[in-house]
């Protein structure tokens, strides 16, 4: 083991069916040190860091650990909690039935009684030092996730952990928060904790970190300290390519001229019970727009309120300038919108259904339960988008849950592009697959524009915003806060609007 | 606690956790139902022999109902209960008529075969995952086929000691009333319910004030989350139906205690006794809610609108049935409502801050 | 559902095939049976007190008191598939819809010399009773969102008290013949009736999955509500129809059982079915908890159980100890599709091989 290291792992592997998460990856963490685990998603951070949390058993490799001999063995989160390993999780991995202090202490400690009244106070003074406005007695679930996500932290903050793991966990803070983190971070490193952070804002990482382990494909690129990286580097290094290689795309679509298109759809003062405050919005024929703003800023509730996908309050839609009932997505989909949605295995696919059943069910649905595609004609269809789409699959019938993200992606792509809809939503289609499929996707995007569809294109990645959209739909805290186009689509211009610009009325 | 008058009720109950309060729901609705049977039907009702006899009736349903909540809350759900309640009725009548043992090594039994059970479905469920209702179906099964097996016909227990416990009766003082000779009776209860309190009460303490406790709740309320919290998943999960079954075997010798006799049919429905009033008494069946306490409350209000209706006039035999059935489907829908109320209500309160 | 695709054929396809299931089930019977004699599978052509020709033998007994079974399996995969739990409510509910049916037929006297009403119009009243049950929990299941199992376990409650209720606790008889058709043999047909009832409801079903998109549905519900709903679908509704469907699958179950004896037993008829039924949607490998079915195989597995119990029965195995021998099969059968378990023998299968390559 190195000098200084607090945790060290040799030569990870790990493979699911189908999939090599991870390849022979090293890394090491030192005490005092903020070090930043970066990739792409799907990249292989969450794997790597459910290998160290023993959430995963490694295929091969060691893991080692300061103050023990030889490699340690990590079986299941309570081992990883004994080693000094505390993690916060990107998703809230707290029990919402159990009261805000059972959930700091419960799965710790010595003895098998529970002193309420000590849990109590100390976590009421915990959340005191640390400002998190919640009661030790409330039950975790009535609190806001912002919150929880705070008392998770403050939960792994309390453990006297030498290893603190931190994976995304800022997407639902908002700056105050992320601040308080900072500096309880800060503090932490002074006393040698070793802390990684797993984040997908480039300004963090270079605010707190010290060093930069960039992951690509489930293989390790290299470990670099902050000072030597600057950012283009890094996330061409993220992405395995210059940055010049993906901006050509653009050039050859001839979207421009949708600006004096009319208007196919309109949305006036709609409003979902997702929480979103009302919001206008319309598109054209031919025009690929794109909604964009931080997590949890209300994009995808807002193009679900458009699909009927939330129940909608107020507010109409118009095609074509005539107003149109959309009550669910069915409607929707009648009046010729398709949604594909940000969670591909939650709300996407159906796993232990054939790659032609997912492919057919929208066109099906939409053709009526008494009218069954014939089984030839089902397979048709399928193999005609197979080969259109380049989707990797053994034959039309494997399941979709065995096929790789990316490709899995395509079907649901595929779903939607035969019901041949007018108009296209395409939530996050990029999240989580391999560069190839992205780029494959935004041309997809850039041609259906041309053919006269229009398209909606939201992403995280705000440079594939820029390369594919020609109009951005700005937002922040559930509000839609500006709109940009033409020479104002520039990365800079849209972060100072996430970041500062006025509401509109 | 006012009725609906006090304007920050609604608030009130959003802040209460959910265990608390379809616990106070349950309380209430059992005080008012006794009550009103008292102030309406009374003469029977105002006897506290009546309420003990209720007690008497279902100490055995209260045992097992109590195991069934625990196996609830951690996110299952035995079926096996009234199964094992018979076996453990026929093993401990064959073992004190034929074999002339004694009551101790009866008990035993009862706890083997409770722990036999508990340990087999338990590492079913929790290491071999397996769906818990297909393994306590089977397991239900086996009991009552075993039942058969160990004796095909219905008899009663002669056995001498086991008469004496059986006869016990345990009077609680200052409590009774007048008989018809003018003579003061003080209300008895049997030693089942004593042991039947006993376990509630040691289950309440368990789950309040143990840490193996709180794990049940964390593990039903989210499998994942508790695993990553650093709760042993699966032991706790493989606790909760070794708790299930055991006290379905002491449930088991409570009920033969109570009916003095070993049958096939004993204790035919059980399960699902056990089940309702776990429900009634406010312990959801997606986990991680409830209190034995309820639990206890849900069996005392099922035998109550039993004893309310039969006592009504409605003697016919159906009646009861469908009156039990109609509570849970109440409290089913009460539970369901209420829940989607509060998660609205929550949402609303997101979109302020 | 079934692969029809010209694949190359491989053993490892056979074996993952849901069928194989039931089928390995029935060929080990078969040969137990065999070993202990084969005279158990003699048909003989009889002719039993009505003088009819008729079959008899203990296939034939298979064949006849599998079919309630058979027809449950029906309903019960639907209702398993789309909402992931199953119905433990239809041994009481076929006692609703028959008690429903005797009423129609005796009118007001229990013991009428002829039938009071159209056999046609007392089996409608029966399947409108059973489809409300069924509407009932589909309502609680779908709209209120209670886990199956839980909102059946009220009509399970209370089934037999309602069926009880309807005829005022009387035992009805009905004396005419012709009522016993249904549930022994038609004059002139040797084939029992209950059998040939099943077979028309398997065809009906099969058209009906052929037909529409009752399957796809059905399946996509019960494998992602999430995203069944995005594409269109409404989980409610098809939740609440797998209900209603089980329902008229009850009502034709519960004419089946009370012609068999004429008559009504409140507190015994179709007593355990639901387990039975539950049992052989799993004994055709469909997963408990929702999603993908094979509706031939459940149905094949009805009459698993059913040659299991004639089985045991021929071994002298008194009825009411049954459910045990039943319960160690099951133990088995679900031990061995547990996935922790299969991925153990999938491992060990994959060294073997491999070692196997290396040796060459």
């Amino acid at each position: 083991m190195k000098e200084h290291a607090v945790l060290e792992m040799k030569n990870i592997h790990k493979s699911f069916p189908g999939v090599r998460a991870l390849q022979a990856v090293d890394f090491c963490l030192c005490e005092g040190e903020i070090h930043a685990l970066m990739g792409e998603n799907g990249a292989g951070k969450s794997t790597l860091i459910k290998v160290i949390t023993g959430v995963y058993e490694k295929d091969e490799g060691e893991v080692y650990l300061a103050g023990h001999q030889g490699p340690v063995a990590i079986h299941s989160p309570q081992d990883a909690q004994r080693l000094g390993i505390s993690t916060v999780y990107q998703e809230i991995t707290l029990c919402p039935n159990l009261s805000v202090a059972e959930n700091m202490f419960i799965g710790r400690g010595q003895g098998a009684g529970l002193n309420w009244k000590k849990m109590n106070a100390d976590t009421d003074r915990i959340l005191q030092s640390l400002d998190i406005p919640a009661k030790a007695a409330q039950q975790l679930g009535s609190c806001s996730l912002a919150v929880q996500q705070m008392i998770a932290i403050a939960r792994a903050v309390d453990m006297e952990c030498k290893v603190l793991i931190l994976d995304e966990p800022t997407s639902s803070l908002d700056e105050q928060e992320v601040q308080k983190l900072f500096r309880l971070m800060r503090d932490l490193k002074q006393k040698g904790v070793g802390i990684i952070f797993v984040t997908h804002f480039l300004d963090q990482v270079y605010e707190v970190c010290d060093k930069i382990t960039v992951l690509r494909d489930g293989k390790l690129v290299g470990e670099y300290a902050i000072k030597d990286l600057p950012r283009v580097q890094l996330v061409a290094k993220m992405l395995g390519k210059e940055m010049d290689d993906l901006s050509d795309i653009k050039g050859e679509n001839g979207s421009s001229d949708a600006s004096s298109a009319e208007n196919v759809y309109e949305a006036e003062g709609l409003q979902s019970n997702a929480g979103i405050k009302p919001f206008n919005f319309h598109i054209r024929k031919g025009e690929v727009n794109g909604f964009t703003g931080l997590l949890g800023s209300g994009r995808s509730e807002c193009v679900r309120a458009i699909f009927g996908a939330d129940r909608v309050l107020r507010g109409k839609v118009k095609k074509n300038g005539k107003e149109v009932k959309i009550h669910k997505p069915i409607d929707a989909m009648k009046n010729g919108i398709a949604y594909l949605p940000e969670d591909r295995k939650r709300d996407g696919i159906i796993g232990d259904l054939s790659v032609r059943e997912n492919i057919i069910l929208a066109l099906q649905n939409l053709k009526g339960f008494f009218k069954p595609f014939s089984k030839a004609q089902t397979y048709r269809f399928a193999e005609e988008y197979i080969r259109l789409l380049d989707i990797k699959t053994a034959s039309a019938d494997t399941p979709i849950k065995s096929l790789s993200g990316g490709n899995q992606q395509k079907v649901i792509v595929a779903r939607w592009l035969l019901a041949n809809p007018d108009y296209l939503i395409l939530d996050e289609p990029t999240r989580g697959i391999d560069v190839g499929t992205k780029v494959d996707i935004q041309k997809l995007v850039l041609k259906l524009a041309s053919e006269g569809k229009s398209v909606t294109f939201i992403s995280s990645e705000t440079d594939e915003m820029l390369r594919t959209c020609s109009r951005l739909v700005v937002m922040r805290d559930r509000q839609v806060v500006g709109e940009l186009s033409g020479e104002d689509l520039t990365q800079n211009k849209i972060m100072s609007t996430i970041a500062g610009g006025e509401a509109k009325s | 606690m006012s009725k609906k008058k006090n304007g920050g009720l609604g608030d009130r109950i959003r802040k209460m956790s959910d265990t608390n309060l379809l616990l106070t729901i349950t309380i209430i609705v059992f005080f008012v139902m006794y009550i009103c049977a008292m102030v309406f039907q009374g003469a029977g009702f105002l006897k506290p022999q009546t309420f003990c006899n209720i007690l008497n009736n279902n100490a055995a349903l209260i045992i097992s109902a109590c195991g069934m909540s625990i196996v609830m809350i951690t996110g299952g759900i035995d079926i096996s209960v009234g199964g094992v309640a018979a076996l453990v009725s026929m093993c401990c009548a064959v073992h004190l008529d034929y074999q002339n043992g004694n009551v101790f090594t009866a008990v035993l039994i009862a706890l083997g075969i409770g722990l036999a059970f508990g340990v087999i479905q338990g590492l079913l469920v929790a290491y071999l995952d397996i769906q818990p209702f297909i393994v306590s179906l089977a397991g239900m099964f086996f009991a009552r086929g075993m039942t058969t097996i160990v004796n095909t016909k219905p008899f009663n227990v002669a056995h001498e000691g086991f008469k004496a416990v059986k006869e016990t009766r345990i009077r609680i003082p200052g409590l009774g009333s007048v008989n018809k000779k003018g003579v003061f009776v003080n209300a008895y209860v049997e030693i089942g319910v004593v042991v039947a309190l006993l376990v509630v009460l040691i289950f309440f303490i368990v789950l309040r004030w143990t840490k193996q406790g709180r794990n049940f709740y964390a593990v039903g309320g989210s499998r994942q989350s508790a695993l990553m919290l650093g709760i042993n998943v699966k032991r706790t999960r493989f606790y909760s139906h070794l708790i299930c079954s055991i006290l379905a075997g002491i449930g088991g010798f409570v009920y033969f205690m109570h009916v003095g006799s070993g049958s096939a049919s004993h204790a035919q429905g059980m399960e699902m006794n056990a089940i309702a009033s776990s429900i009634i008494g406010g312990t959801m069946l997606t986990g991680g809610v409830g209190n034995v306490i309820g639990t206890l409350f849900g069996v005392l209000s099922l035998s109550t609108i039993q004893n309310i209706v039969t006592s009504a006039g409605f003697d016919k035999a159906w009646w009861t049935g469908i009156t039990v059935a109609g509570m849970l489907c109440i409290f089913l829908v009460i539970q369901s409502v209420l829940m989607s109320w509060k998660k609205k209500a929550m949402s609303g309160g997101d979109d302020n801050l | 559902m079934t692969n029809t695709s010209k694949k190359q054929f491989q053993i490892s396809d056979l074996f993952r095939s849901q069928l194989m299931i039931p089928v390995i089930a029935i060929l080990i019977l078969t040969i137990f049976n065999l070993i202990i004699g084969p005279s158990f599978f003699n048909i003989r052509l009889d002719h039993n007190n009505l003088g009819n020709a008729v079959l008899s033998g203990n296939l034939i007994t298979i064949l006849d008191n599998g079919s309630e079974l058979a027809i449950l399996a029906i309903g019960m995969t639907l209702v398993t598939a789309a909402s992931g739990g199953q119905d433990i409510s239809v041994g009481a509910t076929i006692a609703i819809a028959g008690s429903a049916i005797l009423k129609i037929l005796c009118g007001s006297d229990p013991h009428p010399e002829t039938m009071q009403a159209p056999i046609i119009a007392a089996f409608f009243v029966g399947v409108i009773a059973a489809m409300l049950c069924g509407a009932f929990n589909g309502i609680l299941v779908a709209y209120f969102r209670i886990q199956p199992m839980v909102a059946t376990l009220i009509l399970f409650t209370a089934g037999r008290s309602i069926a009880a209720w309807i005829n005022n606790n009387e035992l009805p008889i009905i004396k005419d013949a012709e009522f016993g058709y249904f549930g022994g043999f038609i004059p002139g047909i040797a084939v029992p009736t209950p059998f040939l009832i099943a077979v028309v409801c398997v065809a009906i079903i099969f058209l009906v999955m052929k037909f529409t998109n009752l399957g796809l549905y059905t399946q996509s519900v019960g494998i992602n509500e999430n995203a069944a709903r995005l594409i269109g679908l409404n989980p409610v509704l098809i939740k609440f129809l797998t209900f209603v469907i089980l329902g008229v699958c009850v009502a034709v179950c519960g004419l089946i059982k009370v012609s068999r004896i004429s008559s009504i037993n409140y507190s015994v008829i179709a007593k355990d079915i639901e387990m039975d039924a539950i049992l052989a949607v799993a004994l055709g490998g469909n997963a408990l908890s929702g999603g993908k079915f094979n509706m031939a195989a459940s149905i094949l597995g009805a009459y698993v159980i059913q040659y299991l119990t004639t089985t045991l029965y021929r071994m002298k195995v008194p009825a009411d100890a049954l459910p045990a021998y039943k319960a160690v099969v099951v133990i088995v059968l679900v031990v061995l599709s547990a996935p922790t378990v299969r991925e153990f023998f999938s491992k060990m299968g994959r060294k073997t091989r491999s070692s196997r390559r290396e040796a060459a």
